[in-house]
């Protein structure tokens, strides 16, 4: 009997093609990491392959690095995968050609996702599957959990006997994240499946000096085309060798498949043909139909290249008339998209070749649907079947999307709904940190391997990664769970809410059905929870008649040590109420799978998970409630009134979650959002905030500085404006020289607190009395909430102190700036962002950002809102992402175009001179631009000269008004992580510092890939754990300083802003006053690294104070003045290294699982640190001559 | 010929120097070099069940923070096969060091629930302890906790592991007990085997510069020794278990007033960590020699030869002793 498991299809495809390969080139991107990362750790558990050695497990530079990787190894003979999606596969379309022009088995595992465009997503369509469909490699899609591992078997087995190259792909997080119920295939399936001369076959075609060829040549116009021409047979020749595979696996497993799989009625007048998870979707719906009596079909493509037109035929009905093929991308400009394209084709080649069953070729419309991962859901199918009926139905159409720009849109019945009555829909709604999502994939696991229900789990996280909102959806019931959508509205007949707040936030109870049940975890009692949620809430609970139950989920938690994880004592409810299991089965299931996922963690976690499952059930009431809704709490918006109305209208739907209703025209054309909206945005998330006092407070600054999230702020201004300040606003009298303002305040923003408390541990003021009370101190939110919101909403009133006005070279003065960077959605205790905040502090009014794909470019502008701001005269960073690879480069054009267009405005100003008049075209010419006073000078100038040109008519002075800005001192900063400068944008980076223009490069390095999950980039320290390292990196850190050191004329600075704030202050004013390239290297805790992140800038000083993390400026101005550019900002090391490292679980982790690996690591790590001490000090002792031109 | 053996509860040592738990019993080599250098027995270090529980919930905590938040980022650490957070690789370190050594090996531990004590004690007995010494360390802050429930809450605990156990069990203890005598007692009752008189805490200090409270362990010397000896000299006799004097033992002479005192070995740290396991040889030769010049002819003859009920002026053990200290220090004052 076949194993059956529950899992995604990442997991499912893994499990195949790890045991194929000999050599797995991996490289981290959603959503396909999971399969490297299993790969990875399996490798590192010595897991065989089906033919008894482990395979090898490379991660590189970058996507296209890991092809050219896979094309070695295939080159030279191993059996080789990758796995990657989207900007990844692009990344690999130059080998792609050159390992199909080869025709060398191989086949890419790939879990499609969008490709960016006017945004980055990374949610699933086809848009890079089809980019790549001119490469010469097969395309062969899934559309289901079991289909996904299925084909990695079918598709390797076929490349190998074709010689066909393949992409096997299957929806990015629809099925790649998809948990569902599979039979999982033996090994002895996969040797059966796998031919062994193929493989021989294989090896017999590799490079080997034994019998040398040479492959790769370089051809002319003479052969070029001739030896083109020479695959064909294999293309031909392919598609019949991948049905012989299916067929061959039909009988080792029963599960038949094919090229073009057709479901539905034989004599099917309207059929819909569709690639990918939205197939299933189409089939259920057509099943559903069919019951009514319509003559309808669906043409499931597995083998969209080589596109089989006989194979299409042979599937198509004879009675068809009209078909719409569905394509999950879009191709503008194009007549159609690629699958319309090719059917359309098809169609008329096979009634060309005679193999049409039909005589009279179909009428044909094509749809676009579901791009990143917008649903795709039987009412959607319903409409484009109706569609076709209509005697001249729309072309090119869009399904799924209100598009009331151009109208492509079809309209479709959102009270459609196929459900079963014997299935049973749950949606919970939980918070990322309570182990909501956990909870669930280990209920689905339970039933589904512990009864004979089919289930499925999809989850859906929110844009934030602080305070974020989940919600899981799970079926589970008789048969297979085919619904590749979410549970609908009405469709729900178990809604759990494990949070109280998010009743003010979601309006969840629109997913229950008629007497649904609704399970709330509230700190309320049964009695007394009625009249504290919403009427909202209370108006759905009575007129869908709910079971109402409540658990104190945190009190339980509290009671059995297990703090904020309510996983098992909500997962224990549902199962109670569920029924799903008898309820002593079900608890002793909890209890197999708690052992089993927290076991090995020890006796002590499982003990506590245990004792809050026998703790759950005496806690669990139901609610009796009154027939009438009575109470005065109602659903708030998501985004205040009084933000801008496309802030309030646009971004505050996609904020309560209704962003799908968001139609076409409300959305801007090409990506450009406004600044300054995370404002608007009030999570309420903190349970805690920091609260100030006035009289413990020396006014340093630093709670200011170190916030990463701007919440906390500090002002000088004069008493007189505290006239009209509310009652609890603080005040004190200010201790600032040369500032204005004779009175002080710290303030917090209440509502946009995470509740990190990296201010406090950083607050070095302590309370006389007692010494556990300092300057600031956590307290309770809710009954300070209010009063602190209208605190900080005066607080806004009091002006900025003019940039100009101070001096900002210390950390206390630089944080009476406004910053520009504030209420991001980063983690809580984020070590990145007090670097980007401060930053923007400094130099926010005349920036451009370039910011590499990763963390900051997803805290940046991850909608609804962004946390780059704007001050109070307009002004502030203007932002853009272009890709991870290429961020450098993106960064060096912008700074291209401010050298051009200010050299060109300066040209049309001379030229000008004689109309502008002569002294103030001299002033803006001859202007020091070096201090915030003179560049406000010079703002005032530029204004001016605007007004002028704005009034003359030369053609010149319109050139001149429309550069004119480029006469204000502008500054580029170039930010990214640790992955784009040290992994995949290094060689562009390394070009761009190369370059000696005037950029600021912002390294944030976190020392691993934080933003996919903490896999291992070239910034790994040794002895960490990483994904993809999960031995323990065995290699030391790249030090990216030092290579940009040798370079001699670029500025080098390394930081720690936990370990000395002044000189991460001094490093990024000296690396943006630097007339050329500057390098800034930040240590950024992270919560990859397994810290309490309260902890995080305690853990950058002990970086430092080991030898691990060494801070110094590199200044090659200091070289012309002979002097030595290097000063080390940092004492000799003065605690081992260990002191550091096992604070963090990175390093322990691996001391807890092979101590004898991590002693020699961390031996080695101790070497690493001493050799490099000893060669800074060194450098920073050599004597310089001076190169002014006196100097011999 | 000097006869330097003495037994221990229930095991005869080739001589009374046995090293107490501290990091030195963490390697298998280096408690074989301790067996090299002379040592007659090793106590491990301490096995913690407090901090074992906490190794386990924070790797939980740090493992699950952030996970299953974001879409890209579903977890941020890789699944290892296992973890060494309990007490496994605590055992297995005993069971290869007595793969290794020769002398008796005693385990040590510190629990916190009952069944963490019998659970780890009997692991520590299944992996080859020779004997067991209990930790039983305790500050209590709890103003509404009576002395005789902390005292009877140890006596059960130390009974019940004494029961689930076949080796010999020894019990390390604080100074702190009002009536120290009668809870030995009781505990000798409970079927101890041993006292090991006294534990050496971290003790808290305060910095004044950053008010913080900073815990630190000073190590011991030779006035230190004075504590423990004083009430080895007062158990000695009257309580039917063996006697296992640490803190303050540094040379010889601490040696030698240790065994004189009562007890039957001497347990030593804070000398090998500072000057190396190379002071074993050391003091051995200075103990055989002041023996032989001396003209005793063993441990056993000497041992508790100035206890308090064989020295002529027991009162010099009790609160004369002090008295008699102040009046001195007031004569040379005035």
């Amino acid at each position: 009997m076949p194993k059956i498991i529950t899992i995604d299809a990442n997991e499912a495809v893994a499990r195949v093609a790890y045991k194929l390969n000999e050599v797995i080139a991996i490289y981290p991107i959603t959503p396909s990491s999971g399969m490297g990362e299993f790969s990875d750790a399996w490798s590192a558990q010595e897991l065989k392959n089906i033919w008894g050695t482990v395979p090898l497990v490379a991660e590189m530079q970058a996507e296209g690095g890991a092809a050219g990787a896979v094309h070695g190894a295939l080159q030279t003979g191993s059996l080789t995968t990758t796995f990657t999606a989207s900007q990844g596969l692009l990344l690999m379309v130059p080998n792609m050609f050159k390992i199909a022009g080869e025709l060398t088995p191989t086949v890419f595992h790939v879990s499609a996702r969008s490709i960016a465009t006017h945004a980055l997503s990374i949610f699933g369509d086809h848009s890079d599957v089809m980019a790549v469909r001119t490469t010469g490699f097969g395309l062969l899609g899934s559309r289901s959990v079991q289909e996904a591992h299925d084909f990695a078997l079918i598709s390797t087995a076929a490349s190998l006997k074709s010689r066909i190259p393949f992409v096997h792909f299957f929806d990015g997080f629809r099925t790649s994240h998809e948990v569902n119920k599979i039979s999982e295939l033996t090994e002895d399936d996969m040797l059966a499946m796998i031919d062994y001369d193929t493989i021989a076959a294989h090896r017999n075609r590799a490079l080997n000096p034994e019998r040398p060829v040479l492959r790769g040549t370089a051809q002319n116009p003479d052969v070029f085309f001739q030896a083109r021409e020479t695959v064909n047979q294999y293309y031909t020749d392919c598609p019949a060798i991948v049905q012989d595979a299916m067929d061959k696996f039909a009988k080792l497993t029963g599960r038949e498949y094919h090229l073009f799989d057709y479901f539905g009625a034989p004599d099917a007048e309207r059929v819909v043909v569709v690639m990918g998870s939205g197939a299933e979707t189409v089939e259920e719906t057509t099943k559903y139909l069919l019951s009514k009596g319509e003559k309808i079909g669906v043409i499931t493509v597995h083998l969209y290249r080589p596109f089989s037109v006989e194979h299409l035929m042979k599937a198509l009905p004879a009675t068809v008339k009209s078909i719409a093929v569905l394509d999950r991308t879009k191709e503008p400009g194009a007549v159609g998209e690629p699958l319309l394209q090719d059917v359309v084709s098809s169609l008329f080649e096979g009634k060309e070749l005679g193999l049409a069953p039909f005589s009279q070729i179909p009428a044909v419309i094509g749809g676009r649907y579901g791009l990143s991962s917008k649903e795709f859901t039987p009412a959607m199918v319903k409409a484009i079947f109706d569609e076709l009926n209509k005697e001249h139905p729309k072309n090119h159409f869009t399904i799924g999307i209100n598009d009331d720009l151009t109208h492509t849109s079809l309209e479709f019945d959102p009270s459609f709904s196929i459900v079963k009555p014997n299935t049973t829909r749950c949606v919970f709604f939980g918070l990322g940190a309570d182990g909501t999502v956990g909870a669930n994939k280990n209920s689905i696991k339970i039933i589904g391997e512990e009864t004979e229900f089919g289930a499925q789990g999809y989850f859906v996280y929110d844009s934030k990664k602080s305070g974020s909102i989940t919600i899981s959806h799970l079926r589970f019931g008789p048969g297979e769970m085919r619904a590749p959508y979410l549970i609908g509205t009405g469709e729900a007949n178990f809604v759990a809410c494990h949070q109280f707040n998010f009743l003010e936030k979601i309006d969840m109870l629109k997913y229950a059905e008629n007497g649904a049940v609704f399970l709330l975890n509230s700190a309320f009692s049964h009695t007394e929870v009625w009249d504290q949620i919403p009427v909202e809430v209370q108006k759905q609970i009575i007129s869908k008649n709910l079971k109402f139950y409540v658990i104190d989920a945190h009190d339980v938690a509290e009671k059995t040590g297990m703090g904020n994880r309510i996983n098992t004592i909500m997962q224990t409810c549902f199962f109670a109420i569920s029924g799903v299991l008898p309820r002593e089965e079900a608890i002793a299931e909890i209890k197999k799978s708690i052992q089993k996922t927290y076991g090995k963690r020890g006796e002590a976690v499982v003990e506590r998970n245990f004792e809050a499952v026998d703790h759950t059930l005496a806690e669990l009431y139901e609610v009796k409630y009154p027939l009438t809704a009575t109470s005065t709490i109602s659903i708030q918006p998501g985004i205040s009134s009084m933000a801008p109305e496309f802030v309030r209208d646009v971004l505050g739907q996609m904020v309560i979650f209704d962003g799908d209703n968001v139609p076409v025209s409300a959305m801007p054309h090409d990506g450009t959002f406004p600044t300054a909206t995370s404002q608007w945005e009030k999570r309420n998330i903190a349970l805690e905030i920091p609260v100030w006092d006035p009289e413990v407070c020396i006014q340093c600054g630093k709670c200011v500085f170190v916030c990463p999230h701007a919440v906390i702020r500090m002002k000088v201004y004069d008493s007189q404006l505290l006239a009209n300040a509310p009652a609890t606003f603080k005040s004190t009298a200010a201790k600032f020289k040369g500032v204005v303002g004779d009175t002080y305040t710290l303030q917090v923003a209440p509502e946009d607190c995470t509740a990190c408390g990296l201010c406090v541990e950083v607050c070095p003021a302590k309370n006389k009395s007692q010494a556990g009370l300092k300057a600031i101190n956590m307290a309770p939110q809710p009954p300070i909430r209010e009063s602190e919101r209208d605190n900080w909403n005066f607080f806004l009133t009091i002006p900025d102190i003019e940039r100009a006005e101070i001096e900002t070279n210390t950390v206390k003065n630089s944080q009476l700036l406004r910053p520009l960077f504030e209420f991001s959605g980063a983690c809580a205790g984020c070590g990145e962002t007090p670097y980007v905040k401060l930053l923007s502090q400094l130099f926010g009014d005349r920036t451009i950002v370039a910011n590499a794909t990763g963390c900051s470019s997803i805290y940046g502008a991850n909608l609804p809102t962004t946390p780059w701001a704007v001050n109070s005269k307009g002004r502030g960073p203007a932002w853009s992402n272009s890709l991870f690879e290429d961020n450098a480069e993106f960064g060096l054009g912008m700074r291209l175009t401010v050298d051009r267009q200010t050299e060109f405005a300066k040209e049309l100003l001379q030229s000008l001179s004689d109309q502008i008049g002569a002294d103030l075209v001299t002033e803006i010419l001859s202007a020091d631009q070096t201090t915030d006073a003179v560049i406000d000078a010079q703002r005032e100038r530029v204004a001016g000269l605007k007004q002028k040109l704005a009034a003359m008519s030369d053609p010149k002075a319109q050139h001149l008004l429309s550069v004119a800005d480029f006469l204000v001192k502008k500054t580029v900063w170039i930010v990214g992580g640790d992955g784009w400068a040290y992994d995949i944008g290094y060689g562009g980076l390394d070009h761009v510092l190369a370059s000696g223009r005037d950029i600021n490069v912002l390294v944030l390095d976190t020392e691993v890939y934080s933003n996919t999950g903490g896999q291992a980039s070239k910034a790994t320290p040794r002895a960490a754990v990483a994904k993809f390292a999960a031995n323990g990196k065995g290699l030391p850190k790249k030090d990216l300083g030092m290579i940009a050191m040798a370079y001699g004329y670029i500025y080098v600075a390394k930081i720690a802003m936990g370990a000395n704030d002044a000189q991460t202050l001094k490093a990024f004013k000296e690396a943006e006053a630097f007339d050329g390239p500057s390098l800034i290297i930040a240590y950024s805790h992270c919560i990859a690294h397994g810290i309490d992140m309260q902890k995080g800038l305690e853990q950058q000083k002990l970086a430092v104070q080991s030898g691990v993390w060494p801070i110094y400026r590199y200044n090659p101005n200091f070289i012309a003045e002979g002097k030595n550019p290097l000063i080390i900002d940092c004492k000799d090391p003065s605690i081992p290294v260990q002191d550091y490292a096992y604070n963090e679980t990175r390093y322990r982790m691996l001391l807890q699982s092979d101590e004898v690996r991590a002693e020699k690591l961390m031996n080695d790590a101790r070497n690493d640190v001493s050799k490099r001490w000893e060669l800074y000090k060194q450098m920073a002792k050599i004597e310089y001559k001076a190169t002014n031109g006196d100097a011999e | 010929m000097t006869d330097l053996t003495t037994t221990y509860l229930g095991l005869t040592l080739k001589n009374p120097l046995v090293a107490s738990a501290s990091p030195l019993s963490k390697k298998v080599d280096s408690v074989k070099l301790m067996e090299d250098a002379g040592v007659s027995a090793v106590v491990m270090y301490s096995l913690f069940e407090e901090q074992i529980t906490h190794e386990s919930n924070a790797l939980d905590y740090f493992l699950n923070r952030g996970t299953e938040s974001y879409a890209e980022a579903l977890t941020y650490f890789p699944e290892m096969e296992s973890y060494n957070v309990g007490p496994d690789s605590y055992v297995e370190l005993i069971s290869k060091i007595k793969e290794s050594v020769d002398i008796p090996i005693i385990g040590s531990l510190n629990g916190v629930s009952t069944g963490g004590w019998i659970e780890y004690a009997k692991k520590i007995e299944q992996a080859g302890a020779d004997a067991l010494e209990l930790n039983i360390y305790y500050i209590p802050t709890d103003v509404k906790m009576l002395s005789k429930e902390l005292e009877d809450a140890q006596v059960e605990l130390v009974a019940n592991v004494k029961q689930q156990l076949n080796i010999p069990l020894a019990v390390k203890l604080s100074p702190y007990y009002t009536a120290l005598p009668a809870f030995a007692k009781r505990l000798c009752n409970a079927g101890v085997n041993g006292l090991v008189l006294f534990n050496r805490f971290y003790q808290p200090d305060i910095d004044t510069e950053t008010l913080e409270v900073e815990p630190t362990l000073v190590l011991s010397d030779s006035y230190d020794l004075r504590l423990p000896l004083r009430w080895v000299a007062i158990l000695y006799g009257k309580v039917k278990a063996d006697l296992a004097l640490t803190s303050g033992v540094h040379n010889e002479k601490d040696v030698l007033k240790a065994m004189m005192a009562g007890a039957n070995v001497v347990e030593i740290t804070s000398e090998f960590l500072a000057r190396g396991i190379g002071r074993t040889g050391e003091i051995l030769q200075g103990l055989e020699e002041w023996m032989l010049e001396y003209e005793y002819d063993s441990i056993t003859q000497m041992r508790g030869s100035m206890s308090h009920k064989s020295v002529a002026e027991p009162a010099a053990f009790e609160r004369a002793n002090y008295m008699k200290a102040l009046q001195s220090y007031d004569n040379k004052v005035v």
